[in-house]
């Protein structure tokens, strides 16, 4: 398994949207580079043979009643929110430039 | 007072029943000793909210109910405290995340309904690393829990709050979760007991998700019988968690009631001894096999050969998880929004607010996780650990043909100085070697307390294996070994851990109350 770099991190980052200083991206790529280097080990059992294992007690799919249950109020959906208007979640510009 | 903080809760209900005290004054009692070992400097620290006003009203309308004859719950007025990853209406619920700071869930978890129904007032919000990420508390944004065994050590992880909780006395009993170890390993480490039940068998509606197929919640106490009573209480089928399951519990009370293992058979996981382990856990591992064997329990030996694959498994597995579960911390429903100079996009926006919401654990799991799940790379990491967790789960099949329930040490060693493994991540994972097992497979374990290690004094592990659904196992081996165990100390392993600012305790403790710090913000 190909190893982890800086660069590879740097992209994760942004993927995952957490903003990365260089120092801090320096750190991490040294701390994941040892941490994948002591898992990678996981592929030596995994044979094709083996069926991969999703859940730990299996269950078939749950469904509910189509039925009105008890769901917050628009109020308690909004109340934890950094900002809302007009009774919907409020965010900043979508796009670059408008 | 002292003297009623340290009663178990099977004790402090039946006080409770027989009108010998109140619930006020159980609660009360509670929260004075929080007032008193919790705060400042070399404090516990176990808490990040305390719930006064709400628990004393709870409190007191158990009173008045018992004073009407109402019928009430048999832990109606034991007072309880909740790891601060579990939401509760009317409490700041953090994660131990600055992400959360001062968020208030609009709705509580099944547990905590549960709590309610059954009377149970809520003591408070106990710390925990951020998200549950950690096997010492450290990773906290609130600062560390420190053992009450010894100040300057670690409580375990991710639950550090809810067992240095219930070993300060601060109350007799706690909510956990456990993904890999979080609840037992905690336990081992403070010389309380924890549980984490078969997956499925307590709702984790409402439990903030780390890893959603391995998180389970489960009690934390300081008998084995206490944690039987409060598994009754929060566990059973809840519609509101799909991966809930139907079965009913088994009489769990009455497995930690019947104190008998003749003829059981208990069979030693080969693979989870040895290197790596500290010389007293093994010493103290050993002492209660020869107490199981004299009870008439037939001690076997077990291999297991694919856990060796269960550490690099579960980083796979758990972040990959984790870091989908955690992307919905976005700045737009919950908690901290970071807006950035100049007129950014959301997208900026969100950059900003999780680097500075998350924590550094935190953050190397999500960007672990997004790399195990990522293209390229998907089938050699996460599909293999998926494979791997059919073979642990194979291993676990096989030895349950040999043996009624499995036992190990729960940790490889004692607690840890704070700070030592904080740099060296790897090192931190290692402590749950031999919890994450059971949460790849699903099944239930127990963690109890096995005595002091000899090299340096402090609380040492066992932990009990059993098939899924056969929770109730557990507390029937388990307090056949905690009962023989107690004999042998002559008495609860906790009466010998040092007493927590004696110099003011008893005098004039009231006088004395530091302030207790809330995370959460005013409430």
């Amino acid at each position: 398994m190909a190893e982890i770099n800086r660069e590879d991190v740097a992209h994760l980052a942004r993927l995952a949207h957490i903003d990365m200083s260089a120092e801090e991206l320096d750190r991490m790529t040294g701390e994941l580079a040892v941490i994948v280097d002591s898992i990678k080990r996981v592929s030596e059992v995994a044979g094709d043979d083996i069926p991969t294992t999703s859940h730990p007690i299996p269950l078939s799919n749950v469904y509910r009643e189509d039925v009105v249950g008890e769901t917050l109020t628009n109020e308690e959906a909004l109340s934890g929110a950094p900002d809302n208007a007009d009774g919907r979640f409020k965010v900043p510009a979508i796009l670059d430039g408008e | 007072m002292t003297e009623l903080i340290r009663l178990s809760a099977a004790a402090l209900a039946q006080k409770l029943a027989s009108r010998e005290i109140s619930a006020v004054e159980a609660t009360q009692a509670h929260l004075d000793r929080i007032a008193h070992v919790d705060g400042g400097d070399d404090g516990v620290h176990a808490f990040l909210h305390v719930n006064t006003d709400e628990a004393l009203a709870v409190a007191a309308g158990v009173d008045k109910a018992r004073a009407n004859s109402e019928e009430l719950h048999a832990l109606a007025g034991v007072p309880i405290a909740v790891k601060d990853l579990i939401v509760t209406k009317g409490q700041p619920t953090t994660a131990g995340s600055k992400i959360l700071e001062g968020w208030h869930s609009p709705y509580d978890a099944t547990v905590i309904r549960r709590l309610r129904a059954a009377g149970m007032p809520i003591l408070g919000k106990t710390n925990l690393d951020e998200f549950a990420m950690g096997s010492s508390t450290e990773h906290s944004a609130y600062g560390p829990t420190r053992n009450p065994w010894d100040l300057d050590r670690i409580p375990g992880g991710s639950g550090g709050g809810s067992a240095a909780a219930v070993a300060a006395f601060e109350a007799p009993l706690a909510l956990g979760t456990d993904t890999g170890g979080s609840i037992r390993q905690p336990g081992a480490v403070t010389g309380t007991v924890g549980v984490k039940p078969t997956y499925g068998g307590v709702s984790r509606y409402g439990a903030i998700a780390m890893a959603s197929s391995l998180d389970q919640i489960g009690p934390v106490s300081r008998t084995v019988l206490d944690s039987a009573l409060l598994h009754e209480v929060i566990g059973g089928h809840d519609p509101n968690d799909s991966t809930s399951l139907t079965d009913p519990l088994g009489a769990l009370v009455e497995a930690a009631r019947l104190g008998n293992v003749e003829g059981m058979r208990i069979g030693v996981i080969k693979e989870l001894q040895g290197e790596g382990y500290q010389a007293g856990v093994l010493t103290r591992f050993q002492e209660s096999l020869e107490l199981l064997r004299g009870a008439g329990a037939e001690i076997v030996e077990v291999s297991c050969p694919n856990f060796e694959y269960a550490l690099g498994a579960y980083y796979l597995i758990m972040p990959s998880e984790a870091s989908s579960n955690l992307a919905k911390y976005d700045g737009v429903r919950f908690g901290l929004r970071v807006v950035p100079d100049g007129a950014p996009t959301i997208e900026r926006v969100m950059g900003a607010t999780r680097a500075a919401g998350f924590g550094d654990e935190v953050k190397r799991r999500i960007i672990l996780g997004t790399y195990a799940l990522s293209a390229g790379y998907y089938a050699a990491y996460y599909g293999s650990a998926q494979k791997v967790r059919t073979l642990i789960q194979r291993d676990f099949d096989n030895a349950f043909k040999q043996a009624d329930v499995l036992i190990s040490p729960t940790a490889p060693t004692t607690a840890f100085k704070l700070g030592e493994k904080l740099n060296d991540p790897l090192a931190m994972y290692l402590n749950d070697v031999a919890t994450i097992p059971a949460n790849m497979a699903g099944v239930p374990g127990l963690s109890l307390p096995g005595g002091l290690a000899d090299e340096d004094g402090l609380p040492v592990g066992i932990q009990l294996l059993a098939p899924a659904r056969q929770d109730a196992r557990l507390y029937r081996v388990g307090a056949v070994l905690e009962s023989l165990l107690e004999a042998s100390w002559g008495g609860p392993l906790l009466d010998r851990a040092p007493a927590l600012r004696p110099d003011v305790l008893g005098s004039n403790g009231a006088a004395d109350r530091v302030e207790t710090s809330t995370a959460g913000g005013t409430n």
